[in-house]
């Protein structure tokens, strides 16, 4: 079966923001491209005039009253954080690497 | 053959003072800490918080007279948010992340008695039929330790199974409750997507996603969907349909109902050992007056492609959100770019990348229409065929699995063979239709089979009293694991 090529894994795993080692790029190459070439058997079905589904059972959009209700406190909402800063009168922020020069 | 106890009579023992919430707690621990070593089904055991809770029951348990789930001991898959109990979806990436908040079904649980006492192991982040996809090793099957117990809510499954928890929860994108209740000889429930709240579940494929029980018979997956099922305004997708008297739904009585079979689709592929029981099963349902039809889902034999398409690439959408910001694993870097993709890189076991790494690419500009838009047109027509079988059969039944469980280690180097095996489960989720599992035999070498039937949306009043009328005539419920002996 076809894999896909070293550059498109690559590629993808730009765009998925993941850091794939050499590895597995060549292990990707391979068993997406085994999925990919199962999944061409849809390309036998005819799906002309057929309208797509994206959820299984129909939704109605529902609003809700514009109204102020408690949320999360900061603290608790931070305490999972890697790096954080906690200001004095419940504020705060989640802490990255410099990002402006 | 004796009946396990059942979760009425444990709460009924609660609610009237006669059982103690604490007892039954430590038999839970106890039972944990004597098999769970050989069997990996905890990622966590929260065995002073649940020990407290259950002293709190005792101590008032005239407020709990009219709670369906009185001093109940239950484990929930470790992807369902415990606020203050670590969550971690089995993965590297949420090893340490303690929630500031629960799940919807949580709070529904506890309001109903139950008592936590702990989280299960399973596939990392859902993603996976086999439970070997966790970063903290594999979950056992009681049956056969060298064996899988399927995925990926193993450990939930092997909770139940065991006899360490009575009951236990878990979720399913793609047969995830249903596939390791079968592969462990025990009923597992997926409901109607929208029935019950995904508030607080770790998404991976959000239009797919549903949380369910799994108990020792259909009486205590029907007392537990009672009360987990709802409306809740935090879920905007989860269903205002009234919730059912699913208990009172028990009534034995089949006579006329209409059993459809996919002839067809089960023609190859199946094992034979599995056939020759589903046979079985539908010669018991038709002694209680079922009657069997053969069915045409034209459509079913594209179900692989078609899920492993839409889950994969709604999976790459909601695991985007762990890059070593606000929670989970950080590599430290000196540029924001690198942070994301080495935590994310180091965080993800490999089928997890793989399935971001396939969600991204049929997403991506020049293989969406190909791919991803052709898949959730080929959803329409699987969904469209259910719904024709519906105008003229009240289930379908089918096995849960056409293998039975497998050597671990076996399917590791295959994912596409491992993703083969989830055929006859995941149009039901396409579907969003409600189906069920339940313990219909055992293979040669003593591996449970079990018998799996799909119902009309919001009719899971229907499955479970097919569930339970075949459970009536049959003894493969009852069936322990020497373990759990």
């Amino acid at each position: 079966m076809p894999e896909l090529s070293k550059d498109v894994v690559k590629a993808v795993a730009a765009l998925a923001n993941l850091e794939l080692d050499p590895a597995e790029v060549d292990l990707f190459a391979r068993q997406l491209g085994d999925v990919l070439t199962h999944a061409e058997e849809l390309k036998q079905v005819d799906t002309t005039g057929v309208s797509p589904t994206a959820y299984g059972v129909a939704q109605k959009t529902v609003d809700r009253s514009d109204a102020v209700v408690p949320c999360l406190p900061v603290a608790d909402a931070l305490a999972n954080a890697p790096e954080r800063e906690l200001l004095p009168r419940d504020g705060g922020f989640f802490k990255v690497p410099r990002v402006i020069g | 053959m004796t009946a396990p106890q059942t979760v009425s009579e444990l709460r009924d023992g609660v609610r009237s003072g006669a059982v103690s919430a604490v007892d039954l707690c430590r038999m839970s621990l106890d039972r944990i800490e004597s098999v769970d070593g050989s069997l990996n089904a905890f990622n966590t055991v929260s065995a002073d918080r649940a020990i407290d809770r259950a002293a709190d029951i005792d101590s008032r348990h005239g407020d709990f007279a009219s709670a369906p789930l009185a001093g109940v001991p239950i484990a929930l898959k470790d992807n369902i948010c415990t606020k203050g109990i670590r969550t971690t979806a089995s993965s590297r990436i949420l090893e340490t992340f303690v929630p500031p908040y629960d799940a919807t079904v949580v709070e529904r649980l506890t309001a109903a008695g139950a008592v936590i006492v702990g989280k299960t192991n399973c596939d990392e982040f859902a993603m996976g039929s086999s439970n070997e996809n966790s970063a903290f090793g594999p979950v056992k099957n009681p049956w056969a330790v060298d064996r899988i117990p399927g995925g990926s809510s193993g450990g939930s499954a092997v909770a139940v199974a065991a006899g360490m928890t009575p009951l236990s929860f878990g979720s399913e994108t793609g047969g995830s409750i249903r596939q390791p209740a079968a592969m462990c000889g025990i009923v597992g429930l997926k409901p109607t997507y929208g029935r019950v709240s995904r508030y607080g579940l770790l998404a991976f494929g959000s239009s797919l996603d549903q949380i369910g029980p799994f108990g020792r018979s259909a009486r205590d997956c029907a007392i537990a969907l009672g009360v987990i099922a709802g409306l809740d305004k935090a879920d905007a997708t989860s269903a205002s349909h009234e919730v059912d008297d699913y208990e009172a739904a028990l009534t034995g009585d089949i006579r006329g109902l209409r059993i459809g079979v996919p002839s067809s689709l089960l023609a190859t592929g199946v094992d034979p050992e599995i056939s020759r029981a589903l046979a079985s099963s539908l010669d018991v349902l038709r002694a209680r007056g079922a009657t069997v039809v053969d069915i045409e889902l034209p459509h079913a034999k594209y179900a692989i492609s078609v899920y492993y398409m839409v889950a994969t690439a709604e999976a790459s959408s909601n695991l985007a959100r762990y890059d070593g910001v606000r929670y989970g694993l950080r590599i430290v870097s000196d540029d924001l770019g690198s942070m994301y993709s080495k935590s994310r890189e180091k965080g993800f076991g490999a089928e997890v990348k793989r399935r971001i790494m396939l969600g991204t690419y049929v997403l991506s500009a020049g293989y969406y229409e190909a791919y991803y838009l052709k898949a959730q047109q080929v959803r329409t027509l699987i969904l469209r065929d259910y719904d024709d079988a519906f105008k003229t059969v009240d289930v379908v039944a089918m096995p849960t699995s056409p293998i039975a469980p497998f050597k671990i280690g076996e399917k590791t180097e295959d994912p596409l063979a491992m993703y083969l095996a989830d055929v006859f489960t995941v149009s039901a989720n396409l579907a969003g239709l409600p189906a069920i599992s339940v313990p219909c035999g055992f293979t040669e070498s003593q591996l449970p089979i079990g018998l799996q039937l799909t119902g009309r949306r919001f009719d899971e009043r229907t499955l479970l009293r097919v569930a339970d009328a075949y459970e009536r005539d049959t003894e493969w419920w009852m069936q322990q694991p020497p373990i759990a002996r």
